[in-house]
């Protein structure tokens, strides 16, 4: 019998990730897009830095970091009394340091790709800030959120390297898919991998043929949301 | 009535170019911005909105000061009383027609507003229309109507007409000089139509190389008073033909080629290419009605 645990974990994981994700990067998106801030380039570097990075140099940098037996581990978990290693929380974190591109730069283009008069009209309406982005730009750029979700959420289900090395593989805390078919296999059940590979495959193939079919409609209302 | 002056370096293809203007303007007048291509027309029409901040800069509009360097005062955007149509008109793509106008509408105004600035510009039919399904007059008039809605001390427009044909042209002109008369409105636009300059305008200021270099009434900045004539046009010299012993000179005026005669030490210094008046002094030119 097939143990559906490391599913709904996965599914639990990449949902948290995603919503953190998401009110995360629309400031920090919209402040790649418009700053003119000189710390913008090594800001841009840290967020891209997941994307070439192999995934277990950044999990091996968040364990010794959570480490208990670190100051910074000693410090969460005296002060927090929250420990980051091999729970389900660390993975959480984990998770969205390394799907940050994956949110933060379908929305920077997203902004980017707008006129800029559009912004500008709101503000000579004496409309501020807040009401610009929440009114008017965000709107307009639909399909880069849609794009940044998908992405993020599927990017975070895929995940191997960083949870394996912070995250190990305790069932029912930080035991997801992924791992699983990589225990699975390890233990010669080709079976449970195949079905647990079987659902990820056409899980993420049903996932990218929605956004395309929407994006492509989004596109075709409004031709700014390309 | 406001009182403008700006000094700023403008960052043009030809290198630095400080742009360095001040002018006045009384309530209620109509003002039009002349100049060739990166004059700095626009950047000065950015610099009054707020937009665009300058190095030096004094705004006064109505005894509220707007800019001022030297005291550090720099009002924002939101809160400057100014109606901008943007030369891409700006309209937001996810709102249709009554929802761009409502959305520009203040806290607490009553709709009854967008329902007359739908009529004003006879955009009724098109009221639950998206921008996107517009024609470029019809996104004229929205963006018209949403820069009115706020009833702005000033209203800006940064080279709207110029993108439409010449019918479409003059009705928006018709449409702009309603709005400017019902709302008493403070009008700068920027123009390099002259027609339209003398149908809109009482008062014209030439800029050149972000230098004010002439202003006045149209009248009076565009007659060359070189030559007192009764009838002239301008145009562009397109073909110079030698002709026995005299030289033809084709004119090209609007879509109209006009050939004049010329002498050879007449012909020495004209080039193909050049802008020209073609004036008539002796004669009484016909005009007969064609349509």
């Amino acid at each position: 019998m097939i143990d559906f645990a490391p599913l709904w974990l996965t599914a639990e994981l990449a949902l948290i990730t995603t919503v953190i994700l998401l009110a995360l990067s629309i400031p920090l998106a919209y402040w790649l897009a418009y700053s003119k801030s000189r710390f913008k380039a090594p800001i841009e570097a840290v967020v891209s830095l997941p994307l070439v990075l192999p995934p277990t140099v950044l999990g091996f940098y968040l364990l010794v970091a959570f480490s208990p037996q670190n100051e910074f581990g000693k410090f969460l978990e005296n002060i927090f009394d929250l420990r980051l290693v091999f729970t389900f929380e660390g993975l959480i974190i984990a998770s969205v340091l390394y799907s940050l591109p994956f949110m933060v730069h379908p929305l920077q283009s997203g902004f980017k790709n707008l006129p800029v008069s559009l912004k500008e009209a709101a503000f000579t309406l004496g409309k501020s800030k807040f009401k610009t982005l929440t009114k008017i730009l965000l709107p307009n750029i639909k399909s880069s959120i849609l794009t940044g979700i998908v992405l993020t959420f599927a990017h975070t289900v895929g995940e191997f390297g960083v949870v394996l090395m912070i995250g190990g593989s305790i069932p029912g805390e930080t035991r997801v898919v992924s791992i699983a078919i990589y225990d699975e296999v390890q233990a010669m059940n080709y079976d449970a991998a195949n079905v647990y590979a079987g659902i990820l495959f056409s899980f993420t193939f049903l996932i990218l043929i929605g956004v395309y079919f929407i994006n492509n409609k989004f596109s075709k209302i409004n031709p700014l949301n390309d | 009535m406001i009182k403008f002056y700006a000094h700023k370096i403008l960052q043009t293809a030809d290198g630095k170019l400080p742009l360095d203007v001040s002018f006045h303007l009384e309530k209620g007048q109509f003002l039009s911005l002349y100049g060739n291509s990166g004059a700095g027309k626009t950047t000065l029409l950015r610099i009054l909105t707020g937009l665009t901040e300058a190095e030096k800069s004094l705004i006064e509009v109505d005894g509220i000061t707007w800019d001022n360097s030297e005291k550090r005062i720099h009002l924002p955007v939101q809160q400057r009383s100014i109606g901008f149509v943007f030369q891409d008109f700006a309209l937001f793509p996810n709102l249709n027609v009554r929802e761009n106008l409502e959305f520009a509408l203040q806290k607490g105004k009553s709709k009854k507003l967008v329902d007359e600035l739908l009529d004003l510009m006879e955009l009724q039919s098109l009221q639950k229309s998206k921008p996107q399904n517009l024609s470029g007059g019809q996104k004229q008039r929205v963006a018209l109507a949403r820069a009115i809605i706020r009833k702005p001390k000033i209203l800006l427009l940064d080279e709207p007409l110029s993108a439409l044909d010449d019918e479409m042209r003059f009705k928006l002109q018709d449409y702009l000089l309603k709005a400017h008369q019902h709302y008493q409105l403070t009008t700068i636009l920027i123009s390099h139509h002259i027609p339209e300059i003398f149908k809109l305008s009482d008062k014209v200021i030439v800029l050149d190389k972000g230098l004010l270099v002439k202003e006045g009434t149209p009248a009076f900045v565009f007659s060359e008073e070189k030559i007192s004539s009764k009838f002239k046009i301008t145009g562009e010299i397109i073909s110079i033909e030698k002709s026995d012993v005299i030289y033809i000179v084709s004119v090209l005026s609007g879509n109209n080629i006009v050939k004049v005669i010329a002498t050879e030490d007449e012909v020495f210094t004209f080039q193909i290419g050049q802008k020209v008046l073609v004036a008539s002094k002796a004669f009484n030119p016909l005009i007969q009605v064609i349509s």
